[in-house]
């Protein structure tokens, strides 16, 4: 789709049945490969196929881009996590930042399916970067894309569009973010004063998905108080207002060192190959 | 000749050793000594140590056909009783089950008889020497579903396939066998005996459908209207607890089911892993069951130079089996009893906010307990002892305190009645407020053991049986 984000189609009827917008899988590559959480970026139930996007940005995910088409994964199971909140007509705004808006188009698909009025808001560093701009579209009675470069669509980044059309007095039931940490951090900043809900998709480092390991916890304070959720049973969506994001942010970079190095590994051993 | 007084010692690689290595602690009686053990066995009539099993494997029996030397004839016996021999051979508490009864220890007061250790004597004989499966039983027509492949769900499923029911048993992981290969190490039980055990019981015909999610995937309702006239679950443990102290979140904190399956499931022992594991440094393991041992003797062997184990209350109390417990102390794991946790320490560069070290665990902060009153458990209290506060330098701390049950299958099966933390509520055959749904082992009871689940599975299965053959 973009030099760094590959969109795959994977044949799991079951698993296609099911999956709702907002919900995520888990996949393994190969035999020794770590089990991975992607989120679902559309089904088809009647061919059985799961679509599924991802960025390059590991070793795992590097391979994942090395297969080809009539390759067969070791493992896909889902779907996992709670799906997004559907109320039927409302006004949302949804925001995508980078490989963040193949989670939010499918999103904003079923709310417009529905008869949501949805204004979407679309972000990327740069016009290179740039995807689902047709689909967004689509389903979007409004669609701003922006790029920080200025490169393509406005300049700047996602909260200015936000922000902007809030002080102007623009009514929405509620904003739905999704994308890196710090973009969602910032839209819950930007939406504060205003008091719109904004709900956020948590995207921590998993194993099992299914309610077992707890590696996934993240903080939400709740009236004061610090409480522990699970991203993979309790989420990936939350109240944006709760979220600790400093906290995620840091528990994100864990491995940070070992998956360079990682990364920089299946690098060498794919141009070898 | 007077009987010996004592089991025969097990033969065990070094502590300096094995510190060091992943291959399993306990090496297994030779022929020779096997053949000894047994003669210790008085074949009682009454057969106290049957009732002692929580699945009534024929003890004396077996034993008596491993003293004639049968060893076949040994296994097939117990293979009647229980579907994984190889298994509850290596991680039984023996000590409080059948070998709590034995007449040896009760009337004579000599150790007991080495039942787990001629159990798995005799399992392993089998495994090394006997070939091919048994044979496939005359299908009944019948379909029953279990869901998770751990110590429950093979159990209900072997048991069910040998009367001839077709049974499909849906796993949420990639692999089969639940705890006993994302949880127990493989220095205490190698992953091939487990695999090996699921073998056996696909070679009866069970049906093994694994990253099939009950509750996601599937439903209990939709197993139903795919033609499943009973359902089995066994879901297993599920969310890990932790203190609710300040600092949990910090990185190198884990639960223990999180570091285990790292370690075990995901491989993160060997080298050069695709899963990644913090490794070596200093680790405080938080807890004193079984499990915790696990956690702390795998930190061990993953290289860390020093390995705590902290328990609020006193050696006496301590959950975890007396022999893990001896084998983690010849080891070299440091002991801090009657300690508790207050605080976990994270580093924090005041000048740089975005110093890579930010977040990562530094140390502990602990207060010193004394013991009180006997609580509702009947175990005394752990209360604080005022201004005994003191930190421990770590890089790793494990919160090994226990799971709360998973909540997938409730969340999504209409009817199905659960306790106040969560577990599934059953009658003593194991059904639950749902017809034809069965439940058993932790999913259940919380954290258990696998042989205590195993014999929920069988329970369950026997009720099964009775429900749908009338």
């Amino acid at each position: 789709m973009n030099p760094t984000v590959t969109q795959i189609e994977v044949e799991a009827p079951l698993v296609a049945r099911k999956a709702r917008p907002g919900q995520f899988i888990i996949l393994r590559v190969d035999e020794a490969g770590e089990r991975i959480p992607l989120t679902v970026a559309g089904t088809c139930p009647e061919e059985g196929t799961v679509k599924v996007i991802f960025q390059v940005v590991g070793a795992t995910t590097e391979a994942l881009n090395h297969l080809r088409e009539g390759d067969a994964l070791q493992d896909f199971a889902g779907p996992l996590g709670t799906a997004t909140e559907m109320n039927g007509p409302e006004r949302v705004c949804v925001i995508g930042g980078g490989v963040g808006c193949a989670i939010a188009m499918p999103v904003a698909q079923e709310l417009h399916r529905i008869g949501a009025a949805v204004t979407s808001i679309i972000g990327f560093r740069n016009r290179e970067l740039l995807i689902l701009e047709d689909e967004f579209a689509a389903c979007s009675d409004r669609l701003i894309v922006t790029t920080d470069d200025g490169s393509y669509g406005r300049h700047g980044n996602v909260t200015e569009p936000l922000k902007e059309m809030l002080t102007a007095g623009e009514k929405f039931d509620r904003i739905i973010a999704i994308g890196p940490l710090v973009m969602m951090k910032f839209v819950v900043a930007a939406a504060k004063p205003f008091g719109v809900r904004v709900t956020v998709s948590m995207n921590p480092i998993m194993i099992d998905g299914t309610g077992m390991c707890g590696g996934c916890r993240i903080t939400l304070v709740q009236d004061g108080q610090r409480v522990t959720r699970f991203a993979c049973v309790d989420g990936p969506d939350f109240n944006g207002y709760e979220v600790d994001f400093d906290e995620a942010m840091s528990r994100g970079r864990m491995y940070a060192d070992y998956e360079r190095h990682a990364y920089e590994e299946a690098c060498s051993l794919f141009r070898k190959a | 000749m007077p009987i010996q007084p004592k089991k025969h010692e097990m033969p065990t690689q070094s502590p300096e050793v094995r510190a060091h290595n992943f291959a399993e602690v306990a090496q297994g009686y030779p022929v020779e000594i096997a053949l000894e053990e047994a003669k210790r066995c008085l074949n009682c009539k009454d057969r106290p140590c049957v009732a002692g099993c929580p699945v009534n494997v024929r003890i004396p029996d077996f034993i008596a056909q491993i003293r004639q030397g049968n060893f076949e004839e040994a296994y097939q016996i117990i293979s009647q009783s229980s579907t994984l021999p190889a298994v509850c051979g290596r991680v039984c508490p023996q000590e409080s089950q059948c070998e709590s009864k034995c007449t040896l220890q009760v009337r004579a007061k000599m150790e007991p008889v080495a039942i787990g250790r001629l159990e798995r004597f005799a399992a392993d004989w089998h495994n090394a020497n006997a070939a091919g499966q048994p044979a496939k039983p005359a299908p009944n027509g019948h379909k029953v579903a279990v869901v998770g492949a751990g110590p429950s769900g093979l159990t209900c499923a072997g048991d069910l396939a040998r009367k001839g029911y077709q049974v499909t048993i849906y796993e949420a992981l990639h692999t089969a066998g639940g705890v006993l290969v994302y949880g127990i190490p493989e220095f205490r039980l190698p992953k091939s005996i487990v695999a090996r055990e699921v073998e056996t019981l696909q070679g009866l015909g069970v049906d093994i459908e694994t990253n099939v999610i009950i509750g996601k995937t599937l439903t209990v309702d939709e197993l139903f209207d795919m033609g499943y006239e009973a359902v089995f679950i066994g879901s297993g443990a599920g969310l890990p607890n932790f203190m609710g102290i300040p600092g949990e979140s910090c990185k190198g904190v884990y639960s223990a089911n999180e570091y285990l399956t790292r370690s075990n499931l995901m491989k993160a022992y060997l080298d050069k892993p695709h899963t990644p594991i913090m490794k070596g440094g200093r680790v405080a393991v938080v807890g004193g069951g079984n499990v915790a041992m696990d956690a702390a003797r795998t930190a061990l062997r993953l290289g860390a130079e020093k390995v705590y184990i902290i328990y609020r209350r006193s050696m006496e109390e301590l959950p975890a089996r007396r022999e893990e417990v001896e084998h983690a102390q010849e080891e070299g794991i440091d002991f801090r009893l009657l300690c508790n946790p207050t605080e976990i320490l994270g580093y924090a560069n005041p000048d740089n906010p975005r110093d890579p070290k930010n977040g990562f665990v530094t140390g502990i902060r602990c207060v010193r307990m004394e013991l009180g009153e006997p609580d509702a458990s009947g175990r005394r209290r752990p209360v604080e002892i005022p201004g005994s506060a003191f930190e421990l330098a770590v890089d790793t701390v494990i919160m090994a305190i226990g799971t709360s049950p998973n909540p997938l299958i409730k969340n999504t099966t209409a009817g199905l009645e659960v306790n106040r933390r969560g577990g599934i509520v059953v009658n003593e055959d194991g059904l639950s407020s749902r017809e034809h749904v069965w439940a058993g082992g932790d999913a259940v009871t919380g954290a258990a053991t696998v042989i205590s689940a195993m014999g929920a599975g069988k329970q369950a299965a026997a009720a099964i049986d009775r429900a749908l053959m009338g």
